[in-house]
């Protein structure tokens, strides 16, 4: 089609241009994107209002409103606070560990050479793997009579080590797991941040013979601040909220020593049927997130926008 | 940056090698052990060298597992089979729903577009079991927990944000003006979008296709509450598999490297897309 009937079409179109179709169709395309978020929002408010009442599966004709009472009792329950203690040191110690490790790796995979290429896609793997599969391979490996782990460590003179059903080594065992699939998510978003840096400033400090530890701490890291508060964040939401690798490990045991936040509220409505208590614990946590996840979200858009080229 | 010292080279060296030991050694000694007897894989000290059987596949296809208390029967070539259903339907699903919701989003600014798109992407960040608890009951009630059609649509929570949110990144950076001068030649809305700008997204379309089947396929809290025991996927299917198989470990192994097998040559598969995916597009590799 030539330029001039280009144009010709255009003035034949020109008239019938302000279609009361085209204002409607944005909200026809969206619509099964607004039923998603609908049956989202149902349960979410119907968990809501579960929290504000005495519900148990097992005793229905006690089921009733009481107010804040769910959230009070959580107050003075040492399981409660047990399980809050546990979530959030849970978090802190993977998300440093994989933020460390994964920086490090970053660093180490900068040089785009084939061979580091080759490294950072074979990393991809376990994070590809399903964290609760992951946990049972860790299982199999830590396996008291046969795992390839307890006899490693038997080598080094540490025998009897019962990893994730010993109170003293669960954390560190289910940390270990977490860390195996999620320290390569770490690495291969602050991978992409830093061969997106700019060279110049790089050129620039290696031609004044600047001392590289100055580079790294104070042209590297704040440049690269973005993609790390970005990815510890994404970590940060998803590893309070772990329930894979712990349910499939031990099931929040031995004892109550892995008794994270998710772990508890399915245990609370599965094993105990206490609705209303279960629905109450996930409120809770969904505050902790919501607020995590703002701050998140305003980071992400302005990394995207970056992205994207309009900043 | 280039004038690494010896030592350093060697530093670096050391390091990368003690990485891809951490990294890769569970799911090659996982593989190896799942071509092993419950002899072989009992035998202290370990060994690398032995001869392979294949016995553990066969007993898994066959559905026929024998135990110290005799045959056992377990189908969880089912869970395999229902893995690749639920995954490719929902995300089918997704992209069916999404990809012009996507469009929507990035080609017309209007309101309630941009709250769906956050509230979606803010939902992607709430704990899963808020939604799938008072879900089951409803499940319960509406008969739907016995459903593939039950669990495909949960799958759209985890499927259609990622769907949105990377597609809609990319009809961004087409310039709409190809889109523009095509509609003044006479074309429909619809011609414009099937012609011009999905094919343009091709690559986003089909790097948040696989990464949504690979998140799918992983998942395990959702069937765990919502699927009933034929409809369950292999995530659940394997934790069940551990505890009904007691100590058949070679069996257990057989059954890891089939679940995870799929996705992980996905992975290899869609590796260049997987970066931009991961972060929901935020980072452009």
């Amino acid at each position: 089609m030539s330029m001039v009937q280009l144009l010709q079409t255009n003035a034949q179109a020109a008239p019938a241009k302000p279609r009361p179709r085209v204002r409607l169709l944005p909200y026809l395309l969206s619509l099964p994107a607004l039923l998603v978020c609908v049956a989202i929002l149902v349960p979410f408010v119907t968990a809501a209002v579960y929290s504000l009442q005495r519900y148990r599966l097992n005793l229905p004709y006690l089921r009733g409103f009481i107010g804040a009472g769910n959230y009070i009792d959580f107050l003075s329950d040492p399981a409660f606070w047990n399980t809050f203690r546990i979530s959030i040191t849970y978090t802190a110690v993977t998300v440093v560990l994989e933020l460390l490790l994964g920086l490090g790796i970053a660093l180490l995979l900068r040089r785009p050479t084939r061979f580091h290429n080759a490294v950072s896609i074979m990393l991809l793997l376990p994070l590809m793997t399903a964290p609760a599969i992951a946990a049972l391979m860790w299982k199999l490996m830590t396996n008291p009579s046969f795992g390839i782990l307890s006899y490693l460590v038997g080598l080094f003179g540490v025998t009897d080590f019962k990893w994730a059903s010993d109170p003293s080594s669960a954390l560190f065992t289910v940390v270990l797991v977490d860390v195996w699939v999620y320290t390569p998510f770490i690495m291969i978003l602050l991978l992409a941040g830093l061969r997106s840096l700019p060279r110049q400033p790089f050129e620039a400090a290696a031609l004044d013979g600047v001392p590289a530890s100055f580079v790294f701490f104070r042209i590297t890291l704040p440049m690269l601040a973005p993609y790390i508060i970005t990815a510890s964040l994404f970590r940060l939401l998803d590893s309070i909220q772990q329930f894979d690798i712990i349910y499939a490990m031990t099931q929040g045991g031995p004892g109550d020593r892995l008794m994270v936040f998710q772990v508890q509220a399915y245990l609370e409505f599965f094993q105990y049927t206490n609705v209303g208590r279960s629905a109450a614990l996930l409120m809770i946590l969904w505050l902790i997130t919501n607020i995590l996840s703002n701050i998140f979200i305003k980071n992400w858009l302005r990394l995207r926008a970056r992205a994207h080229g309009h900043a | 940056m280039e004038h690494s010292s010896l030592a350093g080279r060697i530093f670096r060296g050391v390091a990368l090698t003690l990485i891809l030991i951490f990294f890769m050694f569970p799911i090659v000694w996982i593989f190896l052990m799942s071509f092993q007897t419950n002899e072989q894989i009992l035998r202290i000290p370990p060994r690398i060298l032995f001869e392979p059987t294949f016995a553990n596949y066969e007993a898994l296809i066959s559905g026929q597992l024998r135990t110290a208390a005799g045959n056992l029967q377990i189908s969880f070539m089912r869970n395999l089979f229902n893995s690749v259903v639920l995954s490719s339907a929902a995300v089918l699903l997704a992209l069916l729903l999404g990809v012009p919701a996507a469009y929507a989003f990035a080609r017309f600014k209007f309101r309630l577009g941009e709250s769906i798109a956050f509230t979606l992407l803010s939902f992607r960040f709430a704990p899963p079991l808020l939604v799938l608890l008072p879900l089951s009951l409803y499940y319960q009630e509406l008969g739907l927990n016995d459903t593939y059609f039950g669990i495909v649509w949960v799958y759209q929570l985890i499927a259609l944000p990622l769907i949105l949110w990377i597609v809609r990144g990319y009809f961004e950076d087409i310039s709409p003006d190809i889109e523009h001068a095509y509609r003044l030649a006479g074309h429909s809305w619809r011609e414009a979008f099937t012609r011009i700008a999905v094919p343009l997204a091709g690559p986003g379309i089909a790097a948040a296709g696989l990464l949504s089947f690979i998140f799918c396929w992983n998942n395990f809290v959702f069937a765990l509450i919502l699927a009933s025991a034929d409809k369950q996927p292999v995530t659940v299917g394997a934790l069940a598999f551990v505890t009904a198989s007691g100590i058949q470990y070679g069996q257990i192994a057989a059954a890891i490297v089939l679940s995870v097998t799929p996705t992980l040559l996905l992975a290899l598969y869609a590796q260049r897309y997987l970066v931009e995916g991961l972060s929901l597009g935020a980072v452009k590799g």
